[in-house]
């Protein structure tokens, strides 16, 4: 590996996969990782996520554009690229019958470490992801979680310098996720590329320096979440009085503050803030002045759904061929009645 | 380089040996069943050694053959649905982004079947002979039926291979386990190739390299050491090891179209 290469991240321009008898999975996509930046690749099932994981992985040939993973080019240079990558694909692919230490055995060794180095990284990784009590287990015995760090610390056993992660959290319980959240922040701290496909909107949000999001094919939307969020508006205020009667009173209250918008819940009313989020209290304030006792209020800042709504028309939720994704509005503050 | 490719086969092949030690449903059928249908033939067709012309009057020594075949046809179910198993799982996949030869994941993957062809040939052996088979060729004799046997055990584990990676399921595997089995009945398994009466049977089993494999293990057993008939034993396995490992390797290159 020369200086140039320790610099490189990822570039894509034009890539396309086509499938025989089937739409373009990947129809163009143009992109660029910097080194140490964890990108954040989201979009519905079927969007064709891991088909571009899967290219720039070297494990399926493009049909058409260029890409260069750590400086080389994917479709001449795939040893090249292996050798400076880990993958954790979509499915934790593990077998069952081996323990977490006996897969760890396996890929240092098939990566060519050397003999007196391999147990010592398998112990240093599996302590990293929390194994190492459960390392001599078979892994058909482990958790959905335990599966996805193991996965994690398979991936990382020859330490790449960019690590391709492929919807590592799906399925996992809240604790697990947060758990890997954690450990692929810290991977960043240290100077790993990290390319994750994710179709959890909190996810990318809280994890990803920059976010692309992708749909048919085709990225519709790029850049940091706070700059796609800003760029699709402000957030919207939803106040839900105690008392049904009073929804007009509300409405008037609210009214100063903003433009209505339709509200989630019967018998609340909402409206967009036009100074953002920093009204609040101005508008806590109003509603007492007004006298009106409140069952709730909720402030909505916009989220990843929202911008992934401008763009494609469709919210991310249910977008999918087979569904998925997380609820797609973030509830960012909820202030009891008053 | 050699050293690498030394260390990945060698990793390999733990692999593929510990999954089948830790596989009983591979060991115990692949066990069982030939020595059932062995104490039922042996038992049912012991009035064929009166038959002008059969070679031994023990029909127990005559069918003792047939296991070592059976064995050999469950190595290309175990061998190729374990391989299967690795594609449908993404185990493969994984395999595929280390510096992994093609080669090495092949021989490693026949480990298993070594192993499985080891522990078949010595339990078919020792149990025939418990029964009362005889064994012409001595104790050689039987060294040598453990090494054509596990020969013919991995020639056949690299048809699982080659199916397994074509059709990259294990249901496919499966499902081609009772065509591999009609070779072992359209072969000499029963009678010698000489009485076989039916027109179209007797020139079937003449062009069945079964037949001629089964006749290498019972030249060991029957007369001693015949080594025209061994010689042409290890050389139909040899010949479908190679067969099967040239189509193996090259349907690897196709479901591997890492670039």
């Amino acid at each position: 590996m020369n200086e140039k290469d320790e610099r490189a991240g990822i570039e894509a321009e034009g890539l396309v996969r086509e499938f025989k008898n089937g739409p373009r999975a990947v129809d163009g996509i143009d992109l660029r990782v910097a080194p140490g930046e964890i990108y954040g690749f989201l979009g519905p099932n079927g969007a064709g996520k891991s088909t571009t994981v899967l290219m720039l992985t070297t494990l399926l040939p493009p049909s058409a554009g260029t890409a260069r993973v750590a400086g080389f080019d994917i479709a001449n240079e795939g040893g090249r690229v292996r050798g400076a990558i880990g993958a954790a694909l979509q499915e934790a692919a593990l077998d069952p019958l081996l323990s977490g230490r006996e897969h760890m055995r396996l890929q240092t060794a098939l990566h060519g470490l050397p003999k007196a180095e391999r147990t010592e990284r398998s112990d240093e990784l599996l302590g990293r992801v929390g194994l190492a009590e459960a390392a001599d287990r078979k892994v058909g015995e482990y958790s959905g979680g335990m599966k996805r760090r193991l996965d994690l610390a398979l991936a990382l056993a020859h330490r790449p310098r960019i690590l391709f992660l492929d919807e590592p959290t799906t399925g996992l319980d809240i604790q697990s996720r947060t758990a890997l959240w954690d450990e692929v922040a810290g991977l960043a701290q240290e100077g790993v590329t990290v390319f994750l496909t994710t179709q959890y909107l909190e996810e990318a949000d809280a994890l990803a320096d920059r976010v692309g999001i992708i749909d048919h094919g085709r990225i519709v939307a790029e850049g940091t979440p706070a700059a796609l969020k800003a760029e699709i508006g402000r957030p919207t205020v939803e106040a839900a009085p105690r008392d049904p009667a009073d929804v007009e009173r509300v409405a008037a209250a609210l009214a100063p503050f903003g433009e209505a918008t339709s509200a989630t819940r019967p018998g609340a009313t909402s409206v967009r803030l036009a100074g953002g989020e920093s009204q609040l209290a101005d508008v806590v304030r109003a509603l007492d002045a007004a006298g009106i006792a409140i069952e709730q209020l909720q402030l909505h800042a916009p989220s990843l759904d929202d911008v992934f709504l401008a763009k494609t028309g469709r919210s991310l939720e249910g977008a999918g061929e087979a569904g998925g994704g997380e609820p797609g509005s973030e509830e960012m503050e909820t202030v009891g009645a008053s | 380089m050699r050293g690498i490719a030394a260390t990945q086969i060698g990793q390999l092949a733990r692999r593929s040996v510990l999954r089948t030690l830790r596989q009983p449903s591979q060991i115990v059928p692949a066990l069982v069943f030939p020595l059932f249908l062995l104490a039922v033939n042996s038992g049912g067709l012991k009035d064929a050694t009166n038959l002008p012309g059969f070679p031994t009057d023990s029909y127990l020594t005559f069918a003792l053959a047939v296991p070592f075949m059976q064995g050999a046809l469950f190595s290309v179910m175990n061998a190729g649905t374990d391989l299967a198993r690795d594609i449908e799982t993404g185990f493969l996949n994984r395999l595929a982004l280390t510096p992994l030869r093609g080669a090495a994941l092949l021989a490693g993957l026949l480990a298993g079947a070594v192993v499985l062809g080891l522990i078949q040939a010595a339990t078919y052996l020792a149990v025939g002979l418990l029964a009362g088979a005889d064994l012409a060729a001595g104790a050689a004799g039987a060294a040598v039926i453990v090494v054509l046997s596990v020969t013919v055990t991995v020639a056949f584990g690299t048809l699982g291979l080659v199916v397994a990676l074509r059709s990259g399921t294990a249901e496919a595997v499966q499902g081609m386990f009772p065509l591999f089995f009609v070779l072992l009945f359209l072969s000499s398994m029963a009678l010698p190739l000489e009485l076989l009466q039916t027109d179209w049977f007797h020139t079937v089993a003449s062009i069945n390299p079964v037949s001629y494999l089964l006749q290498a293990f019972r030249s060991l057993l029957i007369e001693g050491w015949n080594v025209g008939e061994l010689a042409l034993g290890f050389a139909i396995a040899a010949a479908i090891g190679v067969l099967g490992m040239t189509a193996a390797a090259a349907a690897l290159k196709t479901r591997l179209v890492r670039t």
